[in-house]
């Protein structure tokens, strides 16, 4: 299992909020999100790391997208 | 309804949280310790499989490293655990509005109010350890009980990831055969002293007569009845409403002895600085002025005396702190660490005395708040005395935060 770190497009609401919209893959192109299925605090004990997780649909692909500290990682098998 | 405690406390805090950011180190042996290079190399804490070598908190890192070779030594990340402590507190905020650190990585919690609602403190427990474990990554070990002594026991009852319940009913069958060092507020001496009259078990002292360990421990000793019959009643005290702070000390382990009065001078007045501000941030004077010495050979003295008139100003502690330090040591052996402390607090604008010189002082006031300002906006390091610039050797940075130490129990 290894992490990835990803440049994100997100969208800040006036609450506070933060929805990612896209991200940067290491092939350089900008994937958009399709849906957030599940959004939680959770560790990410097999990567390693903690924060926010985002549970994602990608081009019909379940990823899990995680905000630890500002800074966004994919997490891969 | 009596009350319900928890006593919630993370385990192997520190190695776990590193652990979690470092997967590849969770089938390792895993300590983390203090910079050996400013000697400070001692075990913080260490994981699991570092403990079943004998390994414990405390041992020095070659002490460590002869008990297990192949040990993952790691530095210390203090922002990190202060991150991870308090995304636990918010937590444990979910819960009840009631809870007291007690240090870094514990917690008392009173969820008496709460269980009207979220259901009985066992299961309250189970729920708070099951969402550390999955949005944290780490474990914890939960006591529930009546009182806050007897919560803390449970918490260290069984470890890591586990919750024990002490009630009234079988607190006798799990908490009296356990060794009197269990209890909270039993150190080695009174252990000791304990022993020496066939006290070995908290049962033991819960049966002795309040007024035999009395005789033998001063007034700890009828403390520590109450304690072990089940009778304590502090109650949970979140920090908004603790009492008053009692004092404002920072004390520093050098990178190199110190061997001369000149160097002690330096450390005494980089110190000084620091409390000083930290007063006047707490808008608070103080009376007396402690110095706190230990030597090359792990000796320790402390020292303090009164002042003439209350004082915030920097110049004032560290001028009184060398005064007690030359008039206590004589540099017989060399110094490892050197602490100030300042103590019988006041708030800053209560009355005294005046002297001839109090213009002078108000001066002096208005100066080292200015001062304050000038490190607010640009660092800590924008204004130094110029002592502090003299020997390049010992570390010249004010500390201002000294947030990560253990509280104590009554207040």
């Amino acid at each position: 299992m290894r992490k990835i770190f990803v440049e994100v497009y997100a969208h800040f609401s006036k609450e506070g909020e933060i929805t990612p919209i896209s991200f940067v893959w290491l092939d350089g192109k900008t994937y958009e999100i399709d849906k957030i299925i599940e959004k939680r605090p959770a560790a990410s004990l097999k990567a390693g790391g903690q924060g926010i997780r985002y549970k994602i649909l990608v081009r019909s692909k379940m990823l899990y997208l995680f905000c630890d500290e500002n800074r966004w990682f994919v997490e891969l098998g | 309804m009596g009350r319900v405690i928890l006593h919630c406390d993370l385990n192997n805090f520190y190695a776990s949280v590193e652990c979690l950011y470092r997967p590849e180190l969770r089938n390792k042996p895993v300590a983390v310790c203090g910079e050996s290079e400013l000697r400070h190399g001692i075990v913080l804490a260490k994981n699991q499989i570092a403990k079943s070598y004998g390994i414990q908190t405390g041992d020095v890192i070659w002490q460590a490293l002869r008990k297990c070779p192949n040990l993952v030594i790691l530095k210390p990340n203090f922002p990190l655990y202060i991150r991870f402590s308090k995304l636990v507190q918010q937590i444990y905020s979910e819960y009840t509005d009631l809870i007291e650190p007690f240090g870094i990585d514990e917690c008392w919690l009173d969820v008496t109010e709460s269980t009207k609602i979220l259901g009985s403190g066992r299961k309250i427990a189970y729920e708070i350890k099951e969402r550390i474990k999955t949005e944290l990554g780490l474990t914890v070990s939960v006591g529930v009980s009546f009182n806050k002594v007897f919560a803390k026991l449970g918490s260290d009852y069984k470890k890591p990831d586990a919750v024990t319940v002490i009630t009234k009913e079988n607190f006798k069958q799990i908490v009296w055969p356990l060794p009197a060092k269990d209890l909270l507020y039993v150190g080695s001496a009174t252990e000791k002293k304990l022993s020496s009259r066939a006290i070995y078990t908290i049962g033991d002292i819960a049966k002795s007569s309040p007024e035999y360990l009395k005789r033998i421990l001063g007034k700890w000793g009828e403390v520590l009845w109450i304690f072990a019959n089940g009778l304590d009643t502090t109650p949970v005290t979140p920090p908004l409403f603790e009492d008053n702070i009692k004092g404002i000390g920072n004390s520093i382990t050098l990178p190199r002895d110190l061997t001369c009065y000149e160097d002690a001078e330096y450390v005494i007045r980089m110190l000084s600085e620091s409390v000083a501000q930290r007063l006047r941030q707490q808008y608070l004077k103080c009376y007396t002025v402690q110095v706190w010495i230990r030597d090359s050979f792990l000796f320790s003295i402390t020292r303090q005396e009164k002042l003439k008139n209350p004082t915030f100003l920097a110049r004032e502690i560290s001028q009184k702190a060398f005064e007690i330090f030359k008039k206590h040591w004589n540099f017989k052996n060399s110094i490892r660490s050197l602490g100030v402390r300042a103590l019988d607090l006041v708030c800053a604008n209560s009355f005294y005395q005046l002297e001839f010189d109090s213009l002078k002082k108000l001066k002096l006031e208005q100066l080292e708040k200015a001062i304050d300002q000038i490190r607010r906006r640009f660092g800590q390091s924008a204004v130094l005395p110029a002592i502090l610039l003299t020997k390049s050797d010992l570390p010249c940075k004010i500390p201002l935060h000294n947030k990560i130490h253990p509280v104590a129990f009554f207040k």
